[in-house]
């Protein structure tokens, strides 16, 4: 049984208990994603599996056989950030850093989510074509905590990305 | 967690009998068994994996629609019929959790999915529902979040989901299979009230696995889902209104009506949906639906705000979805 993660093919662990999130930070010593609160209430673990962010901590790894795993290591380094990364910083969307992996990764596939017209519970009507709004931003982000509450600046970098996008 | 075998089911029958052993639960999503699993609250000695059964789909049937027991809540949310014909179920899931968790949460497991009551997440404390005959914390501790309708002395937890509530009002059918065959049974006695024995949530046998869940043909009107929560986002309701209600000229040609976080169970009084239909709509009307809807209704001390908020709750929904006010 193996798993893709940021395109390298590993061997799953045999103990079941592993969780997606312990299997990459402790047996591969990726340590981009975060253990925040281990109950998939923060969000600091987020990752894309097979393109959609899940938390990473309520899954079971052995689950993933033959999935593929981006973590914010295979969006982008220090030497070569996403856009995201960039805005982030430009921004200041955080303070301490804790929570950044896991807000990038949930802001990728949120991004590519409303660009699919998926609506969320900010869309007025469930049939709409979802608009890029910051009620639409802050709604799609709830699943992403941030203690440090660099919310505000959070919303600035990710509208920055998605109209420099849309433009 | 406690160590655990891990089994992959092939086949459907396969998960029917390897679920049937003791000590077993199946796997679907996995976000609040895992979660439960951490609390010690579960301790399977074997779990069983049903990802890998074609139960994904979402299709056409008959005149509605059918959704795979393993359809994410995403990919129910986002599917153009249920965004156009049932945009209340869309409203609901979306109401709910947070992308991360629709994305992994399936209809089955969402179904299945357990109280958050304090008592029954925290093992140091009494729960009838955990471990029958300790006794119930929360009926003289915290309960803000209990429920007022058809509780019992040994449980006053709620059910704590959305998608459910808004299937009662489609009035949903949920398709089982088991070592015995299969079997259909309306959503609305899917759930079970909690009476003496709090542990059985639902009329599942051991074996049995949900397969889908289906959709009449649309009742079209007015589709409402009405969450009351503490937070905006990412909150259970406290109470909750799904309506479907449709007018013909000046009268309510079709009412169906649910409701969450209330009760043990999606609350549906079909006493309610009679009284609206082929009614003129008016604010007198929709004091008698909320007086049926509470008659029997019982707070315990932090929950009884639940009761006057129902109340308004279902009148606001009524409004939204009539055009009259008072």
């Amino acid at each position: 049984m193996t798993i893709e993660i940021n395109g390298e093919s590993h061997e799953l662990p045999r103990d079941p208990r592993v969780t997606l999130l312990d299997f990459v930070r402790e047996h591969l010593k990726m340590t981009g994603a975060k253990k925040g609160c281990d109950h998939g209430q923060c969000g600091a673990c987020t990752m894309l599996v097979n393109g959609q962010r899940i938390n990473s901590c309520l899954t079971l790894a052995v689950m993933h056989d033959g999935d593929s795993v981006t973590t914010i290591e295979g969006i982008g380094s220090p030497a070569a950030m996403a856009p995201l990364q960039e805005a982030f910083v430009k921004h200041d969307g955080y303070q301490c850093g804790y929570c950044t992996p896991g807000q990038i990764c949930s802001a990728t596939a949120m991004l590519q989510e409303i660009a699919a017209g998926w609506p969320s519970d900010a869309t007025a009507d469930p049939t709409d074509t979802p608009k890029l709004t910051r009620e639409e931003v802050q709604e799609r982000m709830s699943g992403n905590l941030c203690r440090c509450g660099a919310y505000a600046n959070i919303v600035d970098a990710i509208m920055e990305v998605a109209e420099g996008e849309a433009a | 967690m406690r160590p655990f075998d891990y089994k992959r089911a092939e086949r459907l029958e396969h998960a029917g009998q390897l679920a049937a052993a003791e000590d077993t639960l199946a796997i679907a999503g996995g976000t609040n068994l895992i979660d439960l699993m951490k609390l010690q609250v579960e301790t399977p000695a074997t779990l069983v994996d049903l990802n890998h059964l074609p139960l994904a789909g979402i299709e056409e049937h008959e005149d509605g629609l059918r959704i795979g027991a393993l359809a994410t809540n995403t990919a129910t949310a986002v599917h153009p019929r249920v965004r156009a014909d049932y945009p209340l179920l869309a409203r609901a899931i979306l109401a709910g959790a947070t992308q991360q968790l629709r994305n992994k949460a399936t209809t089955g497991g969402n179904l299945c999915q357990r109280t958050r009551c304090w008592y029954f997440t925290n093992t140091d404390q009494p729960c009838n529902k955990r471990e029958p005959g300790s006794g119930c914390g929360a009926l003289m501790g915290r309960a803000d979040l209990h429920a007022v309708l058809g509780t019992s002395e040994a449980c006053i937890a709620t059910y704590p989901g959305d998608m459910a509530v808004a299937m009662a009002a489609l009035d949903a059918t949920v398709e089982i299979a088991g070592e015995k065959g299969s079997r259909s049974v309306p959503l609305r006695e899917f759930h079970l009230l909690p009476g003496d024995t709090p542990h059985i949530e639902n009329v599942l046998e051991p074996g049995e696995i949900i397969t889908a869940v289906t959709l009449p043909t649309p009742v079209g009107g007015k589709q409402i889902y009405r969450k009351v929560r503490e937070r905006s986002s990412y909150a259970f309701a406290l109470v909750s209104v799904a309506a479907a209600l449709r007018m013909e000229g000046e009268s309510i040609a079709h009412a169906a009506l649910a409701f969450g976080g209330l009760a043990h169970k999606p609350w549906h009084d079909p006493r309610i949906d009679d009284l609206l239909t082929g009614e003129k709509p008016s604010m007198a009307l929709f004091d008698k639906a909320a007086d049926l809807l509470l008659e029997d209704a019982q707070g315990y001390g932090e929950n009884d705000a639940k009761i006057p908020l129902a109340r308004r709750a279902l009148t606001a929904t009524l409004i939204d979805a009539t055009g009259v006010s008072a």
